[in-house]
């Protein structure tokens, strides 16, 4: 049996069409109605309400947590504040990407790692010889993640902390009505929202107040289904799907870079040593031989490819995460390796991982398409990423 | 020196908009002139009561063309299509009869009242789907004109014609069936059940003074299906905002195209020299000048006020009087406390974030029709209930709603005239009606706006209020919309020209007028 949440008492009952996903061996809703579309809608909308708990939590304590995080992941952590929370990558020695998530920095001293994947045996072998501990505490705190222009006016029911002055990857502790709670300004979607971690004791307690308070908001659970359209469309990776661990990989050509993935970002070319530094910089002197982008399938050329077998365009549903095939001047140049129909942006939009030098936003390329059991290729051009990018994520 | 552009668009409504925002696309020096304090026409959302938004006419999207939200980018300028799925039809038995969108829901449903329809209501759909296909590339094609031997009408014919060739015996003939059948008879040879029918009639009579068994009603049928083969693309349901939104999202394309939009300037005449366009002049006195002068308005007052009838053949003159308006529905909006409770399905549930359909018998329509033929509003109107509160929350303060009813019969003509004792004589007939469904709806009313006929004339200035800027019955269609003749965007008046719903291929909250009245302009400015 895979192994439920926190809050499946209160998730199951709702999961209309037992449409279940395995999630780091729980199971979590793929889809709570029988389509997604209106847990989607809410994303963008109102506010949904999805159960993250699966992911990997680790607190990482000590005097020397901060140089065991610095020394494991691509990011400046010193430069983490209190109550701050960093997106960052951690690579092995060859700068090859192990993983990705969220460090908060709880207290001085006090940090909580997530990540997709379980990370205690990697963070063990960084902490030698240094003054920190290590807890695996995944299963004792329930997540969840409130997305949605909405959100934060639910959350302002609850609790009287200063939500509106809570910025973009900043965190607060709370009480949701005597419910001791962390609120992170943080999610997967692209949008405004926040990410609620409580003791698992508590959790449906917090599922009960949320959905109470959150009624007169729309506010809506949302399965994997509606997250995935969304983090397509905030042009947001996922393990797995669109890369793959360097721990896991068998070949090397199934290893990614952070540069390689665009992350780019969150690597620190000027703090002291970590895993994968020196091959880091010298990809970064060498320039990536791929990048990950935006593709934007053009219409007219898709509505064509359907004309000639007389079907209006047939749109996947959900997202898709199978290896497709782009092309260039007849030579396959990449591979998207997944991708949507945005309700929102009404777009056929895939993440793609490019050889240089075809990544260049408004590079033209060809994205093969199977209509009617045929292989054919649509026109496509390189868009930057984010495809949506709502000020209010941020303000 | 009057203020000088290339294009002088009149009147703010959606079609104008498009229209301006793709002349402005190709560089064009355009302004958009509307008497209301804000631009949209039919499509607007207006806080009626503090805290309570309403789209105060025009209340769904359906048919906004794809090819206008990919070139003018609507999305990124706020176009926001919200999921509305459901049509639940209240019965009187105290049952309902509930359409959704999973099929499997919905077949179960259905054979709860007839099996042989839950198999046949598939079936029928394919055939929709391609007769709406079959009719679609009609909406992106200016209409040739039949009797005109010039080139580019000749090919249009041939286009045309082999459009239809391409059909196939079978498909051809329930076209022609649609294109002339009742829809309640052609339904008849579809399915058993009334509610069913009566509900799938009802599409076919919205906005036109037809009943479910007048000849023609068949065609507006289709004319509701064709949003529905953009199915994935999904360009149909409730706009974040209301239809106002839509609006501001295409005036927000066309300034950032560059385009002016002026609001609370009233457009009193075209001005003509020389029998051309040359401008128009202000309620306020100014004078703009522009080369081309494109009316957004209904044909009434396109052809017969902005200009001197005296400027035009007298027998368009006489064909624009008898083009036909005839405003034959209403709409109430209500600020309500708490959600209805219906009786057949109590509580809240998912059948209050989609159409509640009041509409339980093919000869309920077809009575409330009788009582509007004869100069009356229906006693027991039928009526397209949404509330748009369910879907989008910023409709109405936390915890109160707002709900929308299309209503009809309310004719423009009423015995005796509108007054506002009969104004709330109808609101009252809607409400009571509604209340036989969920009688908690009386109580629960906070604000009550009802419309009718003349309001939607004098408030949106459409024509004997009706809401397609002229029926859309089949003698009023495509190369006959508004005139034969004159259905290619063009009038009389040299650099005068008409963008409105009221030419092809009209109405809904389509901009398929506006765009292809705005790309045959650019056509005529390149010869």
């Amino acid at each position: 049996m895979l192994k439920t949440t926190p809050f499946h008492s209160r998730t199951a009952p709702l999961v209309q069409g037992q449409a279940w996903r395995r999630w780091a061996g729980y199971m979590v809703a793929s889809a709570y109605e029988l389509l997604h579309e209106r847990e989607y809608a809410a994303i963008r909308n109102s506010a949904a309400l999805l159960d993250v708990s699966p992911l990997y939590k680790y607190l990482v304590t000590g005097p020397d947590a901060v140089r065991l995080l610095d020394r494991m992941v691509t990011r400046n952590v010193t430069k983490c504040g209190l109550n701050q929370v960093m997106y960052t990558t951690w690579c092995d020695v060859r700068g090859k990407v192990i993983d990705d998530g969220t460090i908060s920095r709880l207290g001085e001293r006090q940090f909580r790692l997530t990540s997709a994947e379980p990370n205690l045996r990697w963070l063990s072998l960084n902490a030698a010889g240094l003054d920190a501990a290590i807890e695996e505490v995944s299963e004792r705190i329930g997540a969840l993640a409130l997305q949605g222009p909405l959100s934060r006016a639910i959350l302002a029911q609850l609790c009287d902390a200063d939500l509106a002055g809570l910025k973009y990857f900043r965190l607060l502790q709370t009480t949701a009505r005597g419910i001791p709670l962390t609120i992170s300004r943080t999610g997967y979607t692209g949008d405004l929202g926040f990410e609620l971690w409580v003791d698992a004791s508590r959790a449906v307690e917090l599922w009960d107040l949320l959905v109470q308070a959150g009624t007169a908001y729309g506010i809506t659970p949302a399965g994997i289904w509606a997250l995935d359209l969304a983090r397509i469309e905030a042009g947001l990776v996922m393990l797995d799907v669109d890369y793959h661990s360097a721990q896991h990989a068998l070949i090397p050509a199934q290893e990614s870079s952070p540069l390689e993935l665009g992350l780019e970002w969150t690597v620190s070319w000027d703090k002291g040593p970590y895993n994968g530094r020196s091959a880091l910089r010298a990809e970064r002197e060498r320039g990536a031989a791929w990048r990950l982008a935006g593709l934007a399938v053009d219409w007219e050329s898709l509505e064509s490819l359907y004309r000639e077998v007389g079907l209006p365009p047939q749109l996947p549903g959900i997202a898709w995460r199978t290896s497709v095939p782009v092309y260039r001047g007849g030579r396959q140049i990449g591979y998207a390796s997944s991708g949507c129909w945005s309700p929102l942006l009404k777009q056929f939009l895939a993440l793609a991982h490019l050889q240089a030098p075809h990544f260049a936003p408004g590079t033209p390329v060809r994205f093969e398409l199977t209509v009617e059991h045929r292989r054919l290729q649509a026109d496509a051009r390189v868009v930057k990423l984010p495809f949506y990018d709502p000020a209010r994520k941020r303000a | 020196m009057p203020q000088r552009y290339d294009a002088i668009l009149i009147g703010g409504g959606h079609n104008a908009l498009v229209a301006a925002a793709y002349l402005a696309r190709a560089g064009r020096r355009v302004v958009v002139l509307e008497r209301r304090p804000l631009v949209g026409g039919a499509a607007v959302t207006e806080e009626i009561f503090p805290g309570f938004k309403f789209s105060v006419f025009s209340y769904v999207v359906s048919l906004l063309r794809p090819e206008i939200i990919r070139d003018l980018e609507l999305p990124r300028h706020g176009l926001q299509i919200l999921p509305l799925e459901s049509t639940v039809v209240p019965l009187d038995n105290g049952d309902h009869l509930g359409l959704w969108s999973d099929p499997d829901q919905s077949r179960r449903e259905l054979a709860r009242h007839s099996p042989l329809d839950a198999e046949a209501a598939p079936l029928f759909g394919r055939l929709m789907h391609h007769m709406a296909m079959a009719v679609k590339p009609i909406l992106a094609m200016v209409p040739p004109d039949p009797t005109s031997l010039a080139p580019s009408d000749l090919r249009g014919m041939l286009r045309f014609a082999g459009h239809f060739r391409s059909l196939g015996a079978e498909r051809f003939h329930a076209l022609h069936k649609l294109m002339t059948m009742a829809s309640a008879d052609y339904l008849d040879e579809w399915f058993e059940l009334d509610c069913l029918k009566a509900t799938k009639a009802a599409s076919g009579i919205i906005g036109t003074f037809l009943g479910p068994r007048s000849p023609g009603s068949a065609y507006v049928l289709l004319h509701h299906y064709m949003g529905e083969i953009d199915g994935a693309f999904r360009a149909w349901g409730f706009q974040k905002g209301g239809t106002g939104a839509i609006s501001e999202a295409i005036a927000s394309a066309a300034r950032a195209a560059g385009a002016e939009i002026r609001t609370e300037a009233p457009v009193e005449r075209v001005l003509v020299r020389n029998g051309r366009a040359t401008g128009v002049a202000l309620g306020s006195g100014e004078e703009l000048a522009a080369p081309v002068v494109v009316s957004g308005l209904d044909p009434r007052r396109t052809f017969l006020e902005l200009v001197d009838r005296a400027l035009l053949p007298e027998d368009v003159v006489t064909a624009i009087e008898r083009f036909k308006f005839r405003g034959s529905s209403g709409k109430v909006n209500l600020a309500l406390s708490e959600l209805p409770n219906f009786s057949c399905l109590p509580g809240p549930g998912p059948h209050l974030r989609g159409a509640i359909s009041i509409s339980p018998s093919v000869d309920y329509l077809e009575r409330a029709y009788d009582d509007a033929k004869y100069g009356e509003f229906s006693r027991e109107p039928y009526m397209d209930v949404a509330i748009p509160s369910m879907i989008d929350p910023g409709m109405a303060p936390p915890g109160k709603h707002v709900l929308s009813a299309f209503v009809q019969y309310a004719p423009y003509q009423l015995n005796g005239g509108w007054s506002d004792a009969r104004r709330e004589a109808f609101g009252d007939a809607v409400v009571n009606t509604l209340a036989r469904y969920a009688p908690n709806l009386p109580g629960a009313i906070i604000g009550r706006q009802v419309i009718t006929p003349v309001d939607i004339e004098r408030i949106t200035g459409l024509s004997e209020g009706n809401i397609f800027q002229g029926e859309l019955a089949l003698s009023q269609l495509f190369f006959l919309r508004p005139l034969p003749a004159w259905a290619s965007y063009r009038t009389p008046i040299r650099g005068y020209w008409q963008c409105g719903a009221g030419t092809h291929p009209g109405g809904g909250i389509m901009g398929a007028s506006g765009r292809l009245a705005a790309l045959e302009i650019l056509k005529g400015s390149r010869a």
